[in-house]
This record gives structure tokens, sequence and C-alpha cells, in this order.
């Protein structure tokens, strides 16, 4: 449990190694704190998802199963949704129509896909929570960057000298997709030298091909099955 | 009533663009975007599926999900709608309009349940749209769905030419180019 944990933070990290749920990433990350928010509901609504599929994966054929996960991730937003409503109102207001939006957000669906479909409940558990902390965890860097140089504060806390004047495009749409282009570049200048090394760096990609909901079919969630699931798949198959 | 949806026609395909200012439809974007001409065949692709979903969303919001008071259903039944009916769209493409299948065809999977279908639909009723108002805006949002990304593969077509650092080629500098891009779009909050 604790390697799945590891391997959602660290290993395969959504953001920052497999390049997933890009759009959430952008578009929430203006501060701090509502990149925290929109990790922790996406964790809450992938754990749930992921012991959910887990318990009924033996009941829903296989020809029908992307349909079922919808269903099931649809209804945990809506619930996530509601409670937020009710009672961290403030985060609703920030996060707006990106929380109904979890429901194509592919981590998701490719967690559901690669891994709760085909192992047991309490695993599942874990590798949804792995998987919600490392987006969180990226997330909120991202968000606590474009805070710092855009408004000179991180956590709403000024930390900046009198002297800094905040870049505000930062904080803007067009300063998002700067930031991810950095991001972007570090991580190839990593896998490039990976590569240099001789070490398999095919995990490391940028983005899905075209579609949140069908990176299934496309390859990204290809690269999600780590070798051990992997193997269960071809005893079944 | 026209000037309102004038209003909403500008304001969502330029203002407020789904790419570069909400972050929907980041994926094809990003990935069908590397040649001008699927860049076009996608952005029409697109532009058909969310005129219609937007339309199909609001009547189903408006006659099934308010008369029964169960509006907190709207993301699981949009998504499901939504769905299914790019998958209808797509065999009766197939079966009676074969020359659009063609040139459509290869596009309608990839858009399944795209972000930016499903934004449409929610922030339709958010900002509380009428039908015809709905279908308005998706068409706009589409358009400038198909305008960015049109334009993004004809500046990529330029950068194959271009000497880019080892770790800025590929992705960081499509990134680079979209946020350059956006900026330009911030000038169109003039217009308003």
């Amino acid at each position: 449990m604790r390697e799945r944990l590891l391997n959602g933070i660290i290993k395969e990290n959504p953001t920052f190694v497999l390049m997933l749920g890009m759009c959430p990433t952008l578009a929430v990350t203006t501060s701090a704190i509502n990149g925290l928010g929109m990790g922790l509901t996406t964790m809450v609504v992938l754990a749930l998802s992921n012991v959910f599929i887990s318990l009924l994966r033996n009941i829903i054929p296989d020809k029908v199963r992307i349909p079922a996960f919808i269903v099931i991730i649809a209804s945990f937003v809506t619930m996530v949704e509601l409670l937020l409503q009710g009672f961290i109102p403030f985060l609703y207001d920030a996060l707006g129509i990106y929380i109904p939006l979890i429901v194509v957000n592919c981590i998701i669906l490719g967690r559901a896909e690669a891994y709760a479909y085909k192992n047991p409940v309490l695993l599942s558990l874990f590798d949804g929570i792995g998987m919600g902390l490392g987006f969180s965890v990226a997330l909120t860097c991202i968000g606590a960057v474009r805070e710092l140089l855009g408004a000179g504060e991180v956590f709403g806390v000024h930390v900046m000298p009198e002297s800094f004047v905040p870049v505000s495009i930062f904080i803007m749409a067009p300063g998002a997709f700067f930031v991810l282009a950095a991001l972007t570049a570090i991580q190839n200048k990593v896998k490039i030298a990976g590569e240099r090394k001789g070490k398999d760096m095919s995990k490391i990609q940028s983005g899905c091909n075209s579609d949140c909901m069908n990176c299934g079919d496309m390859g990204c969630s290809k690269r999600l099955v780590d070798n051990k699931s992997g193997e269960e798949a071809k005893k079944n198959g | 009533m026209v000037k309102e949806l004038l209003v909403i026609l500008i304001s969502s395909s330029l203002v407020n663009n789904v790419v570069l200012s909400q972050f929907l439809g980041l994926c094809p974007f990003l990935g069908v975007s590397k040649k001008t001409e699927t860049a076009t065949g996608m952005g029409v692709a697109v532009i058909f599926v969310i005129t219609l979903a937007s339309a199909v969303a609001g009547a189903i919001y408006q006659f099934i999900l308010l008369p029964f008071d169960i509006a907190y259903l709207q993301t699981i039944v949009f998504i499901l709608v939504i769905a299914a009916l790019v998958q209808f769209v797509e065999m009766f493409l197939k079966k009676f309009i074969p020359g659009l299948y063609q040139s459509l065809g290869v596009y309608l999977p990839l858009i399944t349940t795209n972000c930016a279908v499903l934004g449409v639909a929610l922030t339709n009723v958010q900002k509380s749209y009428g039908i015809v108002t709905g279908i308005v805006n998706g068409f706009a949002t589409a358009v400038g769905f198909t305008i960015s990304i049109v334009i993004l593969a004809g500046i990529r077509e330029k950068l194959k030419y271009n000497d880019i650092p080892e770790s800025f080629q590929g992705m960081p500098i499509v990134l680079v180019t979209a946020g350059l891009m956006a900026i330009a779009f911030c000038g169109f909050s003039g217009l308003l």
C-alpha cells in the first residue's frame, strides 16, 4: 500500500510525469489555495470511484465498462459538487465550472481503466489516494509559483519584498501556458538526460492525443498500466 | 434580442476563447494541430458536435430536468447524452451522408466527450441561457476553438523550420506559442 501511495506521488505523478488532466491544471492554478482545493476534490472523487469500480469489477460487463465508469464517476462528482456548494462555498465559487468537469479528467478514467478494474478494493483505494495526492501536490506547487510571481503572495500571505513588482501575467490565462511550457521543458530535459544514460523513459510523455475521455484508446492509459497489473491482465486475457 | 446574441457570439468566440482563456479542449488543441488541414477538419467537426450537443442538452434541461425538478443530475445526464449523441451522429453520417462522413468521420470519435463539449452544455445552464441562446453560445464557442486551432497549426507548420533548443522541442514550444496567442487574444477584451 505504501508502494501505491508513493507510486502516485512520485514515480507516476499524474502531472509532472504523465502529464494528464491538463485542463484543470491550467485553469484553476491561479493561486496555491485553488490548486490545493482542486487537487483534494479530485482526490476524493478518484479514491471513491476507484473503490466502487473495484468492488463492481466482476459485475460490470467488459463491453459497457466505459459508460459504467462514467456514470460512477459522474455520480461521485455530483455528490462532491453539492457538498462543496454547501460547506466550502468560497472554493465552489473559485473553481466554478471546473468541478463538474472533473468527470472528464483523464486521470480518473485512466486509473479506473488501468488499475481499479483489475485490482482488489483496498489497493485501488490507496492507488486513488496516492494519485490524488500526487495531483494535489503538483497543482499546489504550480499554483504557488504562479501566485508568487503574479501577486507576490503564497497562500494569500505576502512574502516578496516591497520592491517586488508583481508580474500579473502569471495569474492570467497566458501565464498558465508559460508555466506549463517551462514544466514540459524541464520534463524533456530529464527525459533526454535519462535516455542518454540508457534508462527507460517511455512513461514520461506530454499530454494525451486529443480527447480527455478516450485516452484509453490513444495510448495514455497503456502508459498507466504498470508491470504488475499488466501481468495480471495477461493471465486473465 | 439580436444585439444580445451578437454580444454572445463575439464574447464566446473571441473574448472568452474556449481554449486560450477557459482552457477547455486543450487535448485536441495540442494534439491535432500539426497540420492546417487536419486542424480545419477537427475544427469543423467540433463546430458540428458542439452546436448539436448544446441544442440537445439545452432541450433536455428545459423539458426534462427542470419540470421534474432533477436539475442536480445535469452532469451525469449531459455526459451520457453527449457520448451517445456523438456515436449516433457518427452512425447516421456513415449511413446517410457518406460524403460528409468521409471528411468528418475521422474526427468524430476523437471528440466523443471532449471537455469543451460538456463545458459548453454546463456553461449554458450556469448562465441560464435559453435553448436558442445556448445554441448560439455553443456555435460561437466552437468557432473560437476552430479559429485558435487553425492559427496554432499555421504557426506550428512554420515552427518546423526553426532551430529550437533541445529541451524546448515538441510540446514546450507549442505551449509558449499558445501563451503568446493567449496574450494576443487578451486584446479582444476591448471589443465589448
